[in-house]
């Protein structure tokens, strides 16, 4: 066997071994509660792939998932925790529903105005985050946390108050948006190309800008000293807040594509949590933008398949977050182990 | 002195047990140089765990045992993957808070909303009897007493042993403390282990005292509010508890304005997320450079003492690993 | 009580720090361990303090053999090291850092502890105070605490790893006599760790001198100078001259300013730079020369007063702007500030060149290339900076620095260098002069404030004196006056 081939196999071993540990250890959770762990699997797997209709869902739960990621490479190349995600997605859909419902124009014009507002709001929510970093000194962890209660609170309040439906306000939200500010879908499919297409651009662009560019070296420089990079006379401020607000931009683009494309409604949950899986989604792939699509499928595919826990095991459809946590967890863990035992045999 | 009053103080004091708990727990861990980030979802799945086993065996101390290990468990798998195997703390205790809240979700879905046993009221005979302090200290019962006891007993222990003096040493500048035959990092999977435990133990004094039984997300948002006021309490056991009851005070203000009927087109969620945003604010003030322009009106004498008392520097070597060479 | 270290072996990656050293001490005596920065001094001493492994070797106390796993054996042992940057707590009191690992129960008896602390204090004259934070000290009294401390432990061999770094003349003579006293009185062994000859030909009894790992020679002191030099450096290596460069118009002008630091405030600082001047700033760590020269670099903003540059104004303008109007400032920290660790060499051009916003990988890395041949830097494009030399860090610095600038701030330029290296940066500073470019530098080495200097400013505990012209000046009144004090011939 070559040298290069033993290498290859040993980097895929590293790579599968985590995946089983947390496969396996998901397992013993379902063994805790006297559920059968191999068919669990196999009803997530069923549920996120048994038919076209089904890898719409996939693909549609994809789309915020690598947009937050794309957003999140730029602000992790910064070295910035930006887990406000989760509250620019809510404002992102706030200002695309206020566009919505008081927008009257044929479809194209509405969707662009709905879409440019998203991003506004979004990025508007990131800035006011990367504000409270910069110059009140919050760190970002705690800024975004408090920025997502406003968000989480101000949404609930929209819906309960000044959008609630005529027959009453509910749980389920705003009445549904005017059908000139629907996102068009595939088919009979739920799937918006339109998203997709807009998430594809997104990653390329935070790929491009990491790669390619001057902005996205100095982003880096800052991301490996921040105190370093401002001595090497890079405007840190200024491209803390860039980076805010482009990460923002995305996140808050998810936010309205999961309005006007997905519910064409406001909801409370309209976020889905994907400001927080998107986080997981960027350490998962290593914080490189190019690895994001694959674990971003990844991810939406267990998130897809995981509610068939509900109708067919009567099994709560949290497992497979904690699937998903597991594989970052092991992952994490083992690339730890891999370099401890390199040094050791070196 | 109104009942009302003193009714709505000792719901302050009861309601800030936990984060007492878990922000003590977390000061400790910290002074050591470990963050442990994964409070949020620690809290959520102890209380969770407290919860059932109580309710299955009946045994409310058994609950707050298995709450502890499994605080102390998810603590150690921090320090195992930042010190051993050296993974960005921040990632590690990242992904464990969202682990463990689903995990909570998951495994308590058989106890939602059912009734289960709780720790009753424990009057303490003498002290209960003195007017306005008695009620609303020391008409509570063990758990939240010994809230009170675990800061005395933290700040002492930081302040005044040896132990805790290479606690600190370990957590300000770790090659001193190897120079001086300090083992490090065993140090810091001691107190990461500890504090793991009053963590989870906090989890158990929200199921089984302050907020009974259990519920998807049933403490969701206060794990992140117990790592706010590590910093805004400046890694000081005192005020680290301050911060705790300053929150069990916005919380109680929260509740007291929604019977207002001034205030009842406002949704209840309102309520519930505001004192969240509001610490977080808080906690952007002390540390802005507002605070910086206030202070500098002062003498230099002055403005040292008092942005002591608001500020608290953090451990030097707050999530650094330490290398021996 | 005699230690004995034989054929000590230790390698750092390809650096093979120290190769087979032999080093016999005595109680009774100071002997001095001589030799250039990265001699492989400090390696041996921490090998013999429990703080590093060795690869291979052995160690005898009193002929048996010993190991340490750790300082705590070490110094159970009776051996105890005080760090070139004391490794103490800044920000505890003087009294927990003495009791810190001292006095092992649970509840550390800190009447008894303070009173310990304050007769052994008493009996060197350390006028310590066990309530303040350390931070608070300076690096001298910071020494004196730890010195305390190890006498403490019972510390029989005590190893200072160059201690008369950053503190004043004053401090330093006392420093001395204490180490005296220690060994000749009270029978220590002391081993005085130092790269400067003068001192150990004033203290030392005997001497080892080491270069590049190796022991170049053991002799009882006095030894000729000019032979020590020769077993520190083969041949003895010349700095560079300084060629007189003629001095230009005014580039630099500080006016009356005011800045406020951490403990530090610095008043009314005015200062004058000619193109092509050099000006040593001379003091104790943390006297307010760093300050200054930050505040001059754009970094601080005064509180009062003005900098002018060619007579434009630049007070209260950002950073950057400092930058682009060509003020410079090469941080004495290398890897931690000047260079951005984990990015590779290659990759900190663009950071600093004029670059088109979407980067010409392939034109900045034959570029970069041709950089690394000029400045001679022992590194590839892609080599990550932090696996660089000390001495190679400061050429990709130097390297990354605009060709025509107005004013280089130095802090430390030599600091940790090799000879070769610091030769080398001091040729390339001289050079800059020509292009009227105006040298601001500090350094803790004050033969090479008086070398390279025109003129000199000496700070003492914030206060800025003006400048003085370095052939008015010796390194002996240099070094009072870093301490507050005038030279003791100059007062009498």
């Amino acid at each position: 066997m070559s040298h290069q081939l033993k290498e290859r196999l040993q980097a895929l071993a590293w790579l599968i071994l985590p995946i089983i540990a947390a496969l396996l250890f998901t397992a013993i959770v379902l063994l805790l509660v006297g559920a059968q762990p191999l068919q669990a699997f196999w009803e997530i797997a069923r549920g996120a792939l048994e038919s076209p209709a089904k890898w719409a869902d996939v693909l549609t739960a994809w789309v915020p998932l690598a947009l937050v990621g794309a957003g999140m490479s730029l602000t992790f190349a910064a070295g910035l925790w930006n887990i406000g995600a989760e509250g620019q997605i809510i404002v992102g859909a706030i200002f695309a529903t206020w566009v919505a419902r008081n927008v009257h124009l044929p479809l194209w014009p509405t969707l662009f105005l709905v879409i440019v507002a998203g991003m506004v709001g979004g990025a508007f929510w990131g800035w006011l985050t990367g504000l409270l970093r910069v110059y009140a000194r919050v760190h970002e962890i705690f800024g975004g946390l408090g920025m997502n209660f406003i968000a989480t609170a101000l949404i609930i309040w929209l819906i309960f108050n000044p959008w609630k439906p005529a027959r009453g306000a509910t749980m389920s939200g705003t009445e549904p948006f005017p059908p000139n500010a629907w996102v068009p879908r595939l088919g009979h499919t739920r799937l918006p190309p339109l998203a997709v297409l807009m998430a594809i651009l997104a990653v390329l662009l935070a790929y491009y800008l990491l790669k390619g560019t001057r902005y996205g070296l100095e982003l880096r420089a800052m991301g490996k000293n921040m105190r370093a990079a401002f001595l090497q006379g890079i405007p840190t401020h200024r491209h803390m807040l860039s980076a805010f607000i482009l990460c923002g931009a995305m996140a808050g683009l998810a936010g309205a594509l999961q309005a006007t494309a997905v519910y064409h409604r406001l909801i409370p949950r309209i976020s889905g949590g994907y400001g927080y899986a998107g986080m997981l989604v960027v350490i998962l792939a290593g914080y490189r933008p190019e690895w994001v699509p694959a674990v971003a499928l990844f991810f939406a595919a267990i998130g897809v398949g995981s509610p068939r826990l509900e109708l067919n095991m009567q099994l709560d459809a949290s497992l497979g977050g904690v699937l998903e946590g597991a594989i970052v967890l092991f992952v994490l863990l083992a690339a730890g182990l891999r370099k401890r035992l390199a040094r050791r045999s070196s | 002195m109104d009942p009302f009053v003193i009714n709505t103080l000792a719901s302050i004091v009861a309601t800030a047990a936990p984060l007492v708990f878990a922000g003590v727990g977390e000061t400790l861990t910290e002074k050591a140089g470990v963050v442990n980030l994964s409070l949020d979802g620690t809290i959520l799945l102890s209380a969770m765990a407290a919860f059932a086993v109580a309710y299955n065996t009946g045994s409310l101390w058994l609950g707050f045992l298995v709450a502890a290990l499994i605080g102390m468990a998810i603590a150690s798998i921090v320090a195992v993957g930042s010190i051993a195997l050296e993974q960005e703390q921040v990632a590690i205790g990242f992904v464990l808070t969202m682990m463990t809240a689903d995990l909570s979700s998951f495994l308590g879905n058989p106890y939602v909303n059912l009734p289960g046993p709780y720790v009753g009221q424990q009057p303490i005979p003498f002290l209960a009897d003195i007017p306005l302090i008695g009620p609303v200290f020391f008409r509570q019962n063990i758990v939240i007493y010994a809230s009170y006891l675990l800061i005395v007993l933290a700040w002492w222990w930081m302040m005044r042993t040896q132990p805790g003096l290479k606690m600190r040493g370990v957590g300000e500048r770790p090659a001193s403390a190897f120079a001086r035959g300090v083992d490090v990092n065993a140090v810091r999977y001691t107190y990461t282990a500890l504090g793991g435990a009053l963590v989870g133990i906090a989890g158990a004094t929200y199921s089984l005292v302050v907020k009974l039984g259990w519920s998807h997300n049933h403490t969701a948002g206060n794990g992140w509010i117990a790592l706010a006021i590590v910093i805004f309490g400046g890694w000081d056991p005192w005020k680290v508890a301050g911060g705790a009851y300053l929150f069990g005070a916005l919380k109680a203000l929260g509740s007291v304005l929604q019977r207002n009927p001034a205030f009842q087109n406002v949704p209840t969620q309102i309520f519930s997320t505001a004192p969240f945003a509001m610490m977080i604010l808080f906690l952007a003030l002390t540390s802005s450079g507002l605070t910086d322009r206030f202070l500098d009106l002062f003498s230099p004498k002055v403005r040292n003492r008092l942005e002591a008392i608001i500020r608290g520097r953090a451990p030097a070597a707050l999530g650094q690993p330490f290398h021996r060479d | 009580m005699r230690v004995e270290m034989r054929q000590i072996h230790k390698s750092f990656g390809p650096v093979h720090a120290n190769a087979g050293v032999d080093l016999t001490l005595e109680a009774g005596r100071i002997h001095g361990l001589l030799g250039e920065n990265g001699a492989g001094k400090t390696t041996l001493m921490k090998i013999l303090s429990g703080y590093q492994s060795m690869d291979s070797g052995e160690i005898l106390i009193d002929g048996k053999p010993v190991t340490f796993a750790s300082p705590a054996e070490a110094i159970r042992a009776g051996i105890g090291m005080l760090h070139q940057d004391p490794l103490d707590f800044p920000p505890m009191t003087v009294l927990d850092n003495f009791l810190l690992a001292f006095d092992d129960r649970l509840i550390p008896d800190r009447k008894r502890g303070e009173a310990m602390m304050l007769e052994l204090a008493q009996r060197f004259n350390f006028p310590l105070n066990p309530h303040v934070a350390v931070e608070r000290l300076t690096v001298g009294e910071r020494q004196q605490l730890e010195i305390i401390r190890l006498l403490a432990l019972g510390a029989q061999v005590i190893i200072l790893d160059e201690p008369t770094t950053g503190i004043s003349a004053p401090q330093k003579v006392q420093l001395f006599a204490t180490l005296r006293r220690l060994a000749h009185e009270e029978g220590k062994a002391i081993v005085f760790v130092s790269h400067k000859l003068e001192e150990v030909e004033a203290l030392c009894d005997e001497v080892t001198v080491l270069r590049r790992g190796k022991v170049t020679g053991h002799k009882p002191m006095p030894v000729p100078i000019d032979e020590l030099v020769r077993m520190m450096f083969g041949q003895s290596i010349a700095m560079p001259d300084k060629p007189p460069v003629p001095l230009g118009e005014i580039v630099l002008r500080a006016e009356k300013l005011l800045i406020t630091g951490h403990r530090l405030e610095i008043r009314d600082a005015s200062l004058e730079a000619r193109a092509g001047e050099v000006i040593g700033f001379a003091g104790m760590e943390g006297s307010g020369q760093s300050l200054f020269l930050r505040t001059i670099a754009g970094l601080i903003r005064p509180k009062r007063g003005h900098i002018f540059l060619d007579g434009e104004e630049l007070t209260g303008r950002p950073y950057r702007e400092f930058m682009r109007a060509g003020i410079s400032l090469l941080p004495a920290d290398r890897i931690d500030e000047g260079l951005v660790r984990g990015l590779t060499i290659a990759e900190h051009f663009p950071l600093r060149r004029e670059t088109p916003f979407f980067i010409d990988w392939e034109e900045n890395r034959r570029y970069v290339e041709k950089m690394i041949e000029f400045y001679n830097i022992k590194g590839r494009p892609e080599t990550p900076v932090e696996s660089l030399s000390g001495g190679n860090q400061q050429r990709v610095l130097l390297a990354l620095q605009p060709p025509k600038l107005k004013v280089l701030i130095m802090e430390h330029p030599t600091r940790g260098l090799d000879i070769g290296s610091a030769r080398w940066v001091w040729e390339q500073l001289l050079k800059r002069r020509e292009d009227g470019t105006v040298i601001l530098f500090t350094s803790a080495d004050l033969d090479e404030i008086m070398t390279y200097s025109d003129r000199v400013v000496i700070f003492f505990s914030g206060q800025m004196y003006p400048p003085i012209r370095a052939t008015d000046l010796t390194v002996e009144e240099l070094g009072y006056r870093i301490g507050g004090r005038a030279a003791p011939d100059a007062e009498a």
